[in-house]
């Protein structure tokens, strides 16, 4: 039984199959890299897992139970946390509050909720924001909030959608760290991202998708020479 | 999310424990109840709309079904009509649980029109189902008191009851949630937050403090029809206003709201008749213009407004926006 598992999980749009036929299994403890070009189904797959769209087809399976079909917040009850690409502030809550409500997942006590939240803003290195409305972050900080809200709840697999789109060098490298961080603590980790630096710096596995389909799988490293993902990035000439 | 402090609410409390002894005159001591009663309403209200983001337009119903508990007690079992109090949260509570069952199907205006249309189905129902609720005709009972003082203490009850009640939530864990789902519903249910339980949290203590207020309104007034206590305009929209000046999603906003209105409608009515409510109305754009958040909300701009008027200028300094 794996850890977690994909089996033939299919998402139709009307006329368009946005995710068709992806089958793959993630391991605990590691970090399972996806990229695709845009439009290649990556966000439509961690939105069928977490179930703001049900599935056409296939099942989903955590830790031996099926998963695929259960309301998004008892997925999240379950451990399956998820970030957002497009970040989700709650924009006239605290940082701390944004948090908090992450955190309130696991006690109804205000002061266990808050001690909870303020240690995982300092794991994220966002505890000096933590009055801050969060409508009031840059970029940078919101990306970091939407992990910090997410661990807050206490995930033991946890879905991040583009951490690193969007920031500059350092703070990518910063993003990376705390990415790193998280699967020290024992959190599995699959990660969508378009950074190259960033899923081949820190994936074990990775698959490759595009049009909804797996067109490889595998280290990082063979990636990256896989003619199928050169040809879907670069085009025909470069494969 | 603040701490109520405990010295400006104890000199409020004093204040509003002697204050109608100070008022002679009855007429005064009705304006200070129909205070009570509409922050009341609107506090009620703030929990759903204001801090869970789910703005009803149909609150008019659980209003009017507390009254008419209240009446209907009398008119058909001649109990007393102070059994409503009970009888009329209990009653809003229970048409509550199904409306939201339904309605909470629907997100943001659309749920808003569902809550419209079934306080209009409410009006409707109680003004043509004659044999059981009297039709347009209404309900009228005796009045227990002729003195106001008791009724003004019984409003001040409510009303602090249903601070009370409302402060406790927000500031609970039910607190985080609804303002969590107000912000992001999508995000909320990915940390967990089952929106439609806690959406059904807010609303019930909602429909029961306004139903509690409905009851007292009965016991008050000693007359009700069908189109006073489930009007649409008079009732479901005026205590969105009420609490939109005031302040949405603050515990006091939806009391200095009430008081505004009630104030301006006193006096004005007298020489403009139904016009005043035209002067609530421009109030309430300015507000919305000027004090989005309300003028609780709002107190910080406020504030730096009246200071620069003190120092005499209202808009930067002098000759700032020539210099640029």
């Amino acid at each position: 039984m794996s850890y977690f598992e994909v089996k033939g999980v299919t998402k139709k749009f009307g006329g368009l199959t946005a995710v068709d036929n992806l089958t793959f299994t993630v391991e605990q403890g590691e970090i399972f890299g996806i990229i695709g070009p845009n439009g290649s189904g990556k966000t439509t797959l961690f939105n069928v897992i977490n179930n703001f769209y049900p599935p056409t087809a296939g099942e989903i399976y955590f830790k031996g139970k099926r998963i695929d079909g259960l309301p998004t917040h008892e997925i999240c009850k379950l451990g399956i946390g998820r970030t957002f690409q497009v970040v989700k502030p709650l924009r006239r809550m605290t940082v701390l509050e944004n948090v908090m409500a992450g955190a309130f997942l696991r006690t109804a006590s205000t002061s266990r909720a808050r001690a909870r939240a303020l240690e995982v803003l300092d794991f994220c290195s966002l505890a000096h924001r933590k009055d801050v409305p969060a409508k009031a972050l840059p970029i940078a900080d919101r990306k970091r909030l939407e992990i910090a809200r997410a661990l807050a709840t206490n995930p033991e697999l946890l879905l991040l959608d583009e951490t690193a789109a969007g920031l500059n060098p350092k703070e990518t490298e910063e993003a990376m760290a705390i990415i790193q961080k998280i699967c020290k603590a024992g959190i599995t980790i699959i990660i969508v991202e378009h950074v190259m630096k960033v899923i081949m710096g820190i994936s074990h596995r990775i698959l490759a998708i595009n049009f909804g389909r797996e067109i490889a799988r595998g280290t990082p490293q063979e990636i990256a020479r896989h003619p199928e993902v050169i040809k879907a990035y670069l085009g025909e000439a470069y494969a | 999310m603040r701490k109520l402090s405990w010295l400006p609410l104890a000199i409020g409390a004093l204040v509003a424990l002697l204050l109608p002894m100070g008022l002679s005159v009855p007429y005064h001591q009705h304006i200070l109840v129909m205070v009570l009663v509409w922050a009341t309403l609107g506090t009620a209200w703030n929990l759903l709309g204001g801090y869970t983001g789910q703005v009803s337009f149909g609150h008019a119903a659980f209003f009017g079904l507390g009254a008419y508990a209240a009446g209907l007690l009398v008119h058909h079992l001649q109990a007393s009509p102070w059994w409503g109090m009970l009888l009329g949260p209990v009653v809003a509570t229970l048409f509550a649980l199904p409306i939201g069952l339904i309605c909470f199907r629907l997100r943001g205006p659309y749920f808003a029109l569902a809550m419209l249309a079934l306080g209009e189905i409410f009006r409707l129902v109680f003004t043509n189902w004659v044999s059981f609720t009297n039709g347009a005709r209404g309900i009228l009972i005796l009045a227990s008191f002729t003195s106001k003082l008791p009724y003004y203490y019984m409003a001040l009850a409510m009303f602090a009851a249903s601070v009370y009640v409302v402060y406790r939530l927000v500031n609970s864990k039910w607190g985080y949630y609804f303002v969590a789902i107000r912000e992001d519903q999508d995000a909320a249910e990915a940390l967990g937050i089952p929106s439609t339980r806690y959406k059904m949290y807010a609303l019930l203590p909602s429909a029961a403090l306004t139903g509690l207020a409905g009851a007292f309104y009965m016991n008050y007034v000693a007359f009700i029809d069908p189109h006073v206590v489930f009007s649409l305009g008079d009732i479901s929209v005026m205590v969105i206003l009420v609490v939109m000046m005031g302040g949405a999603a603050t515990i006091w906003g939806p009391a200095v709201g009430a008081a505004i209105y009630v104030a301006l409608s006193e006096m004005f009515r007298a020489q403009w008749g139904a016009a005043s409510v035209l002067l609530f109305g421009i109030l309430v754009c300015l507000v919305i213009m000027f004090l989005p958040n309300g003028v609780i909300g709002e107190l910080d701009t406020l504030r730096r407004f009246l200071r620069r008027l003190r120092e005499g200028y209202a808009g930067g300094k002098k000759g700032e926006l020539l210099r640029g």
